[in-house]
């Protein structure tokens, strides 16, 4: 029959179109994840290690980045510091990611009452201030490693929630959907089989926001001296640490600021390279 | 080549990226000529390249394609030669677009009048009391109702058809060189198709606009061009003027477009056994019941019907009529609020999770939209095992073995189940989808617009499936279309829907017989009939959605009936008349004064299909 070769320029390619500034963001993230993972090999001091009797020290070949406020080595600082502050964020943003998407498919799933009461108290959680939320469960817990994690999760699981729930409805309202449910399926079958495979794109794309999300809050709480202790220390700590050096334009200060913003923008550039991609320019192109 | 054309192509070449690297030609070597004024029409199914076509007349190639040509050029212009800023400039001033679905083209937040004239005032052509002055003579010209004020409403407060003229004031606000229509009334019921066909037909001619019309339906375009191009696999098989190639197709090809466009009739079992389906007096809607238990925007006002074991049983109606819901009734996805539905004497519950597995697995539903109904991210392998474990239990090789089956079934080679969705052709995805319901082993399938999204060729070729899939498996069919001539190309008893409610029931053979329902009169008279001149006598009723909200005491047809009867019809619910002919209608009119108020046109048109059958 006449339809059985469809046209070969009508397949569904699946090649990612980076744009450049998209490719940058990959290799800035993908450059700052590798250090993270090899930061013992790569940094020449231990994290607590006294190295200079020069406080604030300026770049040198052999401290390029200077010292910090203890004559530590900034640059080791900085590399052991990309360890907590992203494999943090990474879990915190994971666990609220997890939370949200089950709760937001289960609720565009299952409709009724239950994704009512669901949509409710979800929307009660993201009225509250966050960095105050944060401040009073780490007050009352302590700031403990699972304390920031739990309580950075909590705090990014609404917002999480109403990005997965919402792209779940359109995806419930397809006819597969449908069909799966005349069928006869369960819940969990339908949002597990139907549901769940066609969400990864936008979820993704959130999941890379809300992770930028949960850096700077949890380096907001460090520079409040809240966030991970001493000795280990996280970017947000050492600008925190270090923030006398400001003074005298110590390297000790800026650097580790600047290792947050490259991260953040890095990941801004590398969602928008995936995601802004994907428009049509006819909606109704046959 | 023709030096007064307005646009001349030759030698128009299309390369996109194959998926093995390499190149495919999407349209190879294609040669034209569109004259000052005139119309052309490019036809083909899907996937022939007329979008394709139409928008390198544009310089617009889609993602990775390639254009080249040996002459590319619309009112003087070499479009290839012009740099991505000048092509900004072309396009929306020199070249408009009018494309299928208007409510996309809109911007629902802006007023319409806002909107149209943008373009002009983009390529500052004149100013803005200018633009809307001739705005409103466009909208005059295209029979718009209310020309002076229409343009301060919103796009979500006018109707499809009507969006769909204020598209093409759009494009025209420019005067452009080029016209270029992409299967502008598809997405239309025939009854508002035949107001916008008129409406284009009319401001094309009186403003000797060249225009490019891309359709697949033959008997539109023979109302509106002058001379047809017809296109296969990216390649010109015929061009020719309009009348001629109607009269006399020179390819085989175009034979066979013509033919498909007449739907033959599929021949039908004679059973007169108790009904596998009997619904009656369904009552169902949307939203939370309320009270009186009856749901805030009521749909289907008391439906009744039953569907004979190994019949076809048609439904149409305009779109909003309320069709797709008596599928989900069916379904069990849309519990009614009034009424019963009961598979072979057993009363089935309203909701799906109530029923039985047994019960369920004897109904399956097929949807309109090939692109929707398949879950994009499962392979077809999964997709077809997934009832095959659900309600046989069958897993590893005997459910491969049985989807191999299945697939034969359905005509498809065995090597697709790897695919997924997005890797077929609409007409595969809707034989996967046929395949998916008939893995359950149903004995009523509910076929929802199952050829709607289809091209002609190729909604034959399912509705051929589906007939010898009724012979073989002795199915049942709940057939839902618009079309009619698709309905009664399959069907054994048809049902005019109207706003919810039956208006016409009876055999298919009653709907060619005098005298119908006004209704079923109209809406077999503006299917668009395959011979110039048929839009010039065609009927004219005023459009509406078949859908009146809430309960009403008189006609739901009243407001656009040709035959009403002015005070009965719009207060007193029309009685149940048996006809002759053997078909049940509800109206007013008697038998003789509908014989005696129907034109020749419409029914009668229909006979020779019927003659054409039973010899
Ligand atoms: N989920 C919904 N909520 C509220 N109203 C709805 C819903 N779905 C459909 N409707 C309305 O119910 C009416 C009937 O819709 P239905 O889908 O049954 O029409 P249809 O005859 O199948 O039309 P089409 O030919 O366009 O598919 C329409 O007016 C529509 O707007
Ligand atoms: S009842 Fe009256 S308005 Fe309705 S179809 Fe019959 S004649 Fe027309
Ligand atoms: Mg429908």
């Amino acid at each position: 029959m006449n339809e059985a070769a469809p046209a070969t320029h009508r397949r569904v390619r699946l090649g990612v179109h980076l744009s450049l500034a998209g490719l940058f963001g990959t290799i800035v993230v993908g450059g700052w994840i590798l250090v993270a993972l090899a930061a013992p090999a790569l940094a020449q001091h231990g994290e607590a290690q006294i190295v200079s009797g020069t406080v604030f020290g300026p770049m040198s070949r052999r401290f390029p980045l200077g010292t910090d406020y203890l004559g530590r080595d900034v640059l080791s600082l900085i590399l052991y510091g990309a360890r907590y502050t992203i494999g943090l964020a990474l879990a915190a943003t994971a666990l609220a990611a997890l939370c949200g998407i089950t709760l937001g498919t289960l609720a565009a799933a299952s409709g009724g009452a239950f994704d009512g009461v669901l949509s409710r108290s979800m929307d009660t959680l993201i009225s509250l201030p966050g960095l105050m939320f944060a401040l009073v469960m780490v007050a009352a817990l302590g700031a403990s490693v699972p304390v920031l994690v739990g309580t950075a999760a909590v705090i990014y699981t609404p917002g999480a929630f109403r990005i997965a729930r919402s792209v779940a409805v359109d995806i419930n309202a397809m006819e597969f959907v449908l069909v799966a449910r005349a069928r006869g399926e369960k819940t969990h079958t339908i949002m597990i089989e139907e549901i769940l495979p066609n969400m990864v794109l936008p979820v993704l794309t959130d999941f890379g926001l809300r992770f930028v999300f949960i850096v700077l809050l949890l380096s907001s709480l460090s520079f409040l001296g809240l966030g991970i202790q001493p000795p280990a220390a996280d970017w947000g700590s050492l600008v925190r640490e270090n923030i006398q050096g400001l003074g005298y334009g110590a390297p000790a200060v800026i650097m580790p600021a600047v290792a947050i913003a490259t991260l953040t923008i890095g990941v801004n550039l590398m969602i928008d390279g995936f995601g802004g991609r994907r428009r049509r320019l006819f909606a109704d192109e046959r | 080549m023709n030096a007064e054309a307005a646009v001349q192509v030759a030698d128009l070449r299309v390369t996109a990226p194959g998926l093995t690297g390499g190149q495919v030609m999407v349209v190879d070597a294609v040669s034209f000529a569109i004259g000052r004024g005139e119309v052309a029409a490019l036809i083909g199914e899907s996937g022939s390249g007329k979008t394709t076509i139409a928008l390198s007349l544009m310089g617009y190639a889609r993602g990775g394609c390639r254009i080249s040509a040996a002459t590319l050029r619309v009112g003087g212009t070499d479009v290839l030669g012009l740099s991505r800023r000048a092509l900004a400039r072309f396009r929306g001033r020199h070249v408009c677009y009018i494309a299928q679905s208007a409510a996309a083209a809109f911007n629902p937040a802006r007023r319409i009048m806002a909107q149209v004239i943008e373009g002009a005032l983009i390529h500052g052509l004149m100013k803005r009391e200018a633009a809307e002055a001739k705005a409103i003579t466009l909208f005059r010209a295209l029979q718009l109702p209310e020309p002076e004020r229409i343009g301060s409403r919103f796009p979500h407060q006018v109707s499809g058809g009507q969006l769909q003229r204020l598209l093409a004031a759009m494009a025209l606000i420019t005067d452009p060189e080029l016209l270029i229509l992409d299967e502008p009334t598809t997405a239309l019921d025939v009854t508002t198709q035949i107001e916008v066909l008129r409406a284009f037909k009319r401001v094309v001619r009186e403003r000797r606009v060249t225009a490019l019309y891309v359709s697949h339906d033959l008997a539109v375009v023979a109302q509106i061009a002058d001379h047809i191009i017809v296109l296969r696999n990216g390649r010109m098989q015929e061009e020719a003027a309009t009348a001629r190639l109607l009269a006399a197709p020179a390819h085989e090809y175009t034979a066979s477009l013509l033919a498909a466009a007449e739907p033959a009739l599929r021949a039908a079992p004679a059973q007169t056994a108790r009904p596998l389906l009997e619904i009656a007096g369904i009552v169902a809607g949307y939203g939370r019941p309320g009270n009186s238990g009856l749901p805030p925007v009521p749909v289907l006002h008391g439906i009744d019907l039953a569907i004979r074991p190994g019949s076809a049983f048609g439904v149409v109606g305009e779109s909003g009529c309320g069709k797709s819901t008596l599928a989900r009734v069916v379904a069990g996805l849309l519990p009614p609020a009034r009424g019963m539905i009961r598979l072979e004497g057993e009363t089935l519950a309203g909701a799906a999770a109530s029923r039985t597995r047994e019960q369920l697995r004897r109904i399956q539903i097929v949807f309109q939209m090939p692109d929707t109904a398949l879950n994009p991210a499962r392979t077809v392998a999964r997709i077809i095992a997934r009832p095959l474990v659900f309600y046989h239990g069958l897993s590893g090789a005997a459910a491969r073995q049985r989807s191999a089956e299945l697939l034969e079934l359905v005509h498809l080679p065995p090597s697709l189940v790897a695919r997924y969705p997005g890797e077929l052709s609409g007409g595969q995805k809707q034989r996967v989808n046929l395949a998916r319901a008939l893995a359950a082993e149903p004995s009523l399938v509910l076929c929802d617009e199952v050829t709607s999204a289809l091209d002609t060729v190729v909604g034959a070729a399912i509705l051929d499936l589906l007939t010898e899939l009724r012979e073989k498996l002795g199915l049942s069919y709940l057939f839902i279309s618009h079309d009619l001539a698709t309905v009664r190309a399959l069907c054994d008893e048809v049902m005019v829907l109207y706003a919810g409610r039956s208006v016409e029931r009876g055999s298919r053979d009653t709907l060619l017989r005098r005298p119908l329902h006004p209704y079923s009169d109209l809406l077999l008279s503006s299917v668009p009939e395959l011979r110039p001149g048929w839009l010039e006598t065609a009927p004219s009723a005023p459009a509406g959605i078949g859908r009146v909200v809430g309960m009403l005491d008189g006609c739901p047809f009243f407001p656009r009936c040709g035959a009403r009867i002015s005070d009965l019809c719009a207060q007193e619910k029309p009685p149940l008349r048996h006809l002759a002919k053997g078909a049940e209608i509800a109206c007013h009119r008697t038998e003789e004064q509908l014989l005696s108020l129907q034109p020749d046109t419409g029914a009668a048109k229909l006979l020779p299909l019927a003659t054409a059958s039973t010899s």
